[in-house]
């Protein structure tokens, strides 16, 4: 008699440590995996889930096997039909190794396809760290700012409060008339009738009459009683929906000089600024628009892939591209209907005098429209030390100075490295009370 | 057809299982392999699983107790991708070598594949195991049970103790070893009991307090040339290390400068649980040839006494078709020999040429061939043989031709291959030899021995692989193990390559390269 168990009811996440403890092994991986989506996807993939394909490199486990490439070895097949011995067949692949017909030689390649899915929190999770975020900050950015709930229909539960008394009475109404509820006049009308009898001298037919009336009387009661006037079925609530506030439309200007000097390094640290810049805003509005504007001596809006992923020689002429800016705002983006953001990447350099134009375009035109104009300003990891805090630098930095002290909405900042992004990030949309767009 | 003639009760109707059933089911099958087929088993513990469980047995080396390892880790959401995909199915059984011997039996199954599943693995696997002389030497059925879960709480409070990332890093270094981590010659020790275990921590905080270095460095005697001297350490050093070893994790085990005891007790569960394992390694085919022969003949023989229904016999035979699929070598599904495929027809094979042996079978198997005992013949092969020795002894000219085996010949340099035996009269000696080379173990696996350390110069491990046949290591993966075989050390380590006829070597790897 064999023993029987039913282990069904047993624990089934009993591999879930190992699981952690792979996820945790594999995460420099995806890690590095995020880095290079970052550099290689568009700014707005970031933000949703992603497959991300788990090299074996890492979470291989080596062991001594030999090279398929080496030696002499025999393979026992079955099904032949037309070899006889000596015969000479052509290696598939041109000589190299047994591997079509060797045996288990199927793993290795599946192993590459291995596919691991991340949720848009854990990207997120990845990314920021690699940004170096406060814990506390990350939450923040992670949650809508704040909601507002907004009637969307009704339901069947919720809080008292929120019942909608008039749906609710319509149910009520319209179930009574189909059950046949009898009304209180006909009652009324019954007692009335009984009244009436009993008022009269007493005779035979008079007694049944009375009697017959208080039976009717009494099933109309009894059938009232059984159908409510309100039934628990009936009540209808309000629904809410949290809806995220400010619920309008942003647009976001991306700027960046694309003449020689910015390299790989350079565009990179700005793509960094501009996802995050990205994130930010689509937390905080309902629908988003990025205009891409990049520039060397002439300025042009273009795609997301031109944007970071060409270079053009020729002079450095800033003022070009908030030209283009204005240009674009003035056509597309009324400032009635769209909060405008701008950032700015450069590396500083600017065309003699340019500086003097940008600053004027600034403070008459851009400034009056946009909801907030960030600077950054990518810098060498050398330089680093010298700029930090000092106001000496580049031409571009010295005219930006003078619109910095003149409007709130503007910031600017010095960028290094990866792990500056956020801080800067950070300091240029503080919470900042008195910042307001100037009409 | 014969169905007029039954007059006895079917043991089950219908798809749906109950335990009432499985009951039934098991003592009918058991009698009847005992009786028809003389089996001799271990008591049997039966155990109904959800599909999510057995994904988690799977993921463990299909053991039921294991420590945590992220590759386990790996290998569940590797099988849990392909299952969910619709890649892949599921086992419909899984059988744990132990006493009582456990076999799991999936939930989804219907009552036809549950009454497969216990002849195939209650049944055959089982009397494999009890009776194979391999796992009869080579592991101890009454004690895996406790030793993994000894194994499990010791590397859960290595865990607690000295931190994920270091224990990590040791269970890795020794799972690359792992094939170089079996004696295969010299008999494994029988498990230690839990009251050894106890002693366990004595002994080494023992060894912890009385090691002494000093006693190592003592200079050589004086009055005798430096060259001898030097030879005779080198001598002394060889005998009482005793090398060469072929058992890299032993070796490290017991004689690694840098490893702390409980390090060393980690080494030694994955070795113990690699030694454990090597026995089904080598007898693949027979394992489950065995199971599927007996299912079989136990599912017809029931079948032929009215006791299964015509229905739950086509299930039963859809299934073990499957099971013994062998496309032929240019099929786009072929991958390498089917085990089951392979193994069912041998056995078969044996009973025919017991029974109705032709005068070639007499030429070949003058033994067996036409004794009409299949079943002893049949008992002392699964009880005497490992694949190797299996096909050596029993692979017939007319199972090479049904299944028309030929040999490529495979030299690397060459851009081609050449047909060097078909299934013809010269061919069938040299194919079956080749084919029975292949199932050997050990000589398939690269042969790689620790052949000398010098441990009071740099302490450098020297390890030598013989290359058969020009066969050398995988570069890659090679320096990556060598990294993992360093870290256990704690010094130099270096491969030399040596060829195994001329004894020239090809080449030398050190750590410090890689």
């Amino acid at each position: 008699m064999p023993i029987f168990i039913d282990r069904r009811l047993n624990p089934k996440d009993k591999s879930l440590g190992n699981r952690q403890r792979f996820l945790r092994r594999a995460r420099e991986e995806l890690k590095r995996s995020i880095r290079d989506k970052v550099r290689t996807g568009s700014i707005a993939e970031l933000d949703r889930e992603h497959a991300v394909p788990i090299p074996r490199k890492g979470t291989g486990e080596p062991t001594f096997g030999d090279d398929r490439e080496s030696g002499r070895r025999h393979h026992i097949l079955p099904g032949n039909r037309t070899f006889s011995s000596g015969d000479i067949i052509p290696k598939p692949g041109g000589g190299r190794g047994g591997g079509g017909y060797g045996s288990g030689s199927g793993t290795a390649a599946s192993e590459d396809d291995f596919r691991f899915v991340l949720s848009r929190e854990e990207v997120l999770d990845l990314f920021f760290e690699d940004l170096e975020l406060p814990d506390l900050v990350k939450l923040n950015l992670k949650q809508v700012l704040s909601v507002k709930p907004r009637r969307a229909g009704f339901t069947s539960g919720g809080a008292p409060t929120n019942i909608n008394v008039g749906r609710t009475m319509r149910n009520s109404h319209g179930r009574r008339i189909a059950l046949r509820r009898p009304k209180q006049a006909e009652l009324d009308a019954i007692a009335h009738q009984i009244a009436e009898l009993e008022a009269q001298p007493a005779s035979a037919p008079a007694r049944e009459r009375i009697a017959a009336l208080r039976e009717a009387l009494d099933r109309l009661e009894r059938r009232r009683k059984r159908i409510a006037y309100v039934d628990p079925v009936d009540i209808r609530f309000n629904r809410f929906d949290p809806q995220p506030l400010p619920n309008a439309n942003a647009v976001m200007f991306c700027l960046m000089d694309v003449s020689g000097s910015m390299g790989e390094r350079e565009k990179d640290l700005a793509k960094r600024f501009f996802v995050l810049l990205h994130l930010f805003l689509t937390r905080r509005y309902e629908r988003i628009d990025i205009v891409f504007i990049r520039h060397t001596h002439l300025a042009k809006e273009v795609d997301e892939h031109t944007f970071f992923y060409r270079t053009e020689s020729g002079g450095t002429v800033v003022s070009t591209a908030l030209e283009e800016m204005h240009r674009i705002i003035e056509q597309r983006y009324p400032v009635s209907e769209w909060n405008i953001y701008a950032a700015q990447a450069s590396d500083g350099d600017n065309f003699a005098g340019d500086s003097e134009r940008c600053i004027e375009l600034l403070d008459r035109k851009l400034m009056r429209l946009c909801q907030y104009f960030a600077y950054v300003e990518i810098i060498d990891e050398r330089e680093s030390h010298i700029f930090g805090a000092t106001e000496n630098g580049t031409s571009l930095w010295r005219a930006y100075n003078a619109i910095d002290g003149k409007w709130p909405n503007f910031q600017m900042r010095r960028i290094a490295a990866p792990a500056d992004i956020y801080p800067v990030f950070r300091q240029l949309f503080a919470r900042q009370p008195g910042l307001r767009k100037s009409a | 057809m014969v169905s007029e003639a039954c007059t006895s009760e079917l043991l089950f109707s219908g798809s749906d299982w109950n335990f009432a059933k499985l009951s039934r089911v098991y003592e009918e099958i058991e009698a009847l392999g005992l009786e028809e087929l003389g089996l001799d088993i271990y008591p049997v513990q039966m155990e109904v699983i959800s599909s999510e469980q057995m994904l988690d047995a799977y993921s463990s080396l299909g053991m039921p107790l294991m420590y945590r390892h992220w590759s386990f880790g790996k290998r569940f959401l590797y099988d849990e991708l392909l299952y969910r995909k619709g890649a892949r199915g599921l086992a419909y059984e899984m059988v744990i070598n132990s006493n009582p011997c456990i076999v799991y039996l999936m939930e989804e199954n219907t009552m036809a594949l549950q009454a497969l599943v216990t002849a195939h693995a209650a049944l055959g696997h089982n009397h494999f195991f009890k009776n194979n002389h391999l796992f009869r030497q080579w592991t101890d059925a009454g004690g895996i049970l406790s030793y993994l879960d000894f194994a499990k709480s010791y590397i859960a409070r290595c865990e607690e103790r000295h931190g994920l990332t270091p224990v990590e890093a040791i269970l890795d270094s020794a799972h690359a070893l792992m094939e170089q981590g079996v004696f295969r010659y010299r008999r494994p020790p029988k498990l230690s009991s839990e009251q050894q275990r106890e002693g366990l921590h004595e002994r080494l905080e023992y060894e912890e307090r009385s090691f002494n270095d000093l006693w190592r460095t003592l200079p050589p005697s004086p009055g005798k040339s430096k060259q001898d001297a030097t030879d005779q350490i080198l001598a002394e050093r060889k005998k009482s290390l005793k090398l060469p070893e072929e058992n890299l994790l032993y070796f490290l085990e017991k004689n690694s400068l840098v490893l702390e005891p409980w390090q060393r007790e980690i080494i030694r569960i994955v070795r113990i649980i690699a030694q454990y394992f090597y026995p089904q390694r080598q007898t693949q085919v027979m394992n489950e040839g065995c199971a599927t022969f007996v299912h079989y003949t136990l599912m017809n023989t029931l079948f032929d006494r009215c006791r299964i229904s015509e229905g739950a016999m086509l299930e039963m035979l859809r299934n073990h078709t499957n099971v013994i699929f062998q496309p032929a070598y240019d099929d786009p599904c072929y991958s390498g020999i089917n085990p089951y495929a392979l193994g069912l027809d041998m056995m078969q094979d044996i009973r025919r040429i017991s029974t109705a042996p032709t005068a070639e079978d007499r030429d070949w198997f003058p033994d067996i061939a036409g004794r009409g005992d299949w079943r002893d013949t049949l008992l002392d092969a699964w009880a005497n043989h490992r694949d190797e020795s299996f096909v050596r002894q029993y692979l017939s000219p007319a199972l090479i031709r049904k299944w028309r085996l030929f040999m490529l010949a495979d030299n690397a340099d060459e851009p081609h291959y050449e047909v060097a035996s078909i299934h013809n009269e010269r061919g069938y000696a040299k194919i079956r030899s080749a084919l029975a080379q292949r199932y050997d173990v050990g000589a398939s696996r690269p042969d790689i021995q620790v052949i000398d350390v010098d441990l009071l110069g740099d302490r450098r491990l020297r390890l030598q692989h013989t290359v058969k046949n020009g066969l050398m290591l995988e570069g890659g993966s090679r320096d990556a193990t060598l990294r993992h075989i360093r870290n256990l050390w704690g010094y130099e380590v270096s491969m030399v390559a040596v060829d195994a006829e001329t004894g020239a070597m090809l080449g030398e790897r050190s750590t410090k390269e890689v």
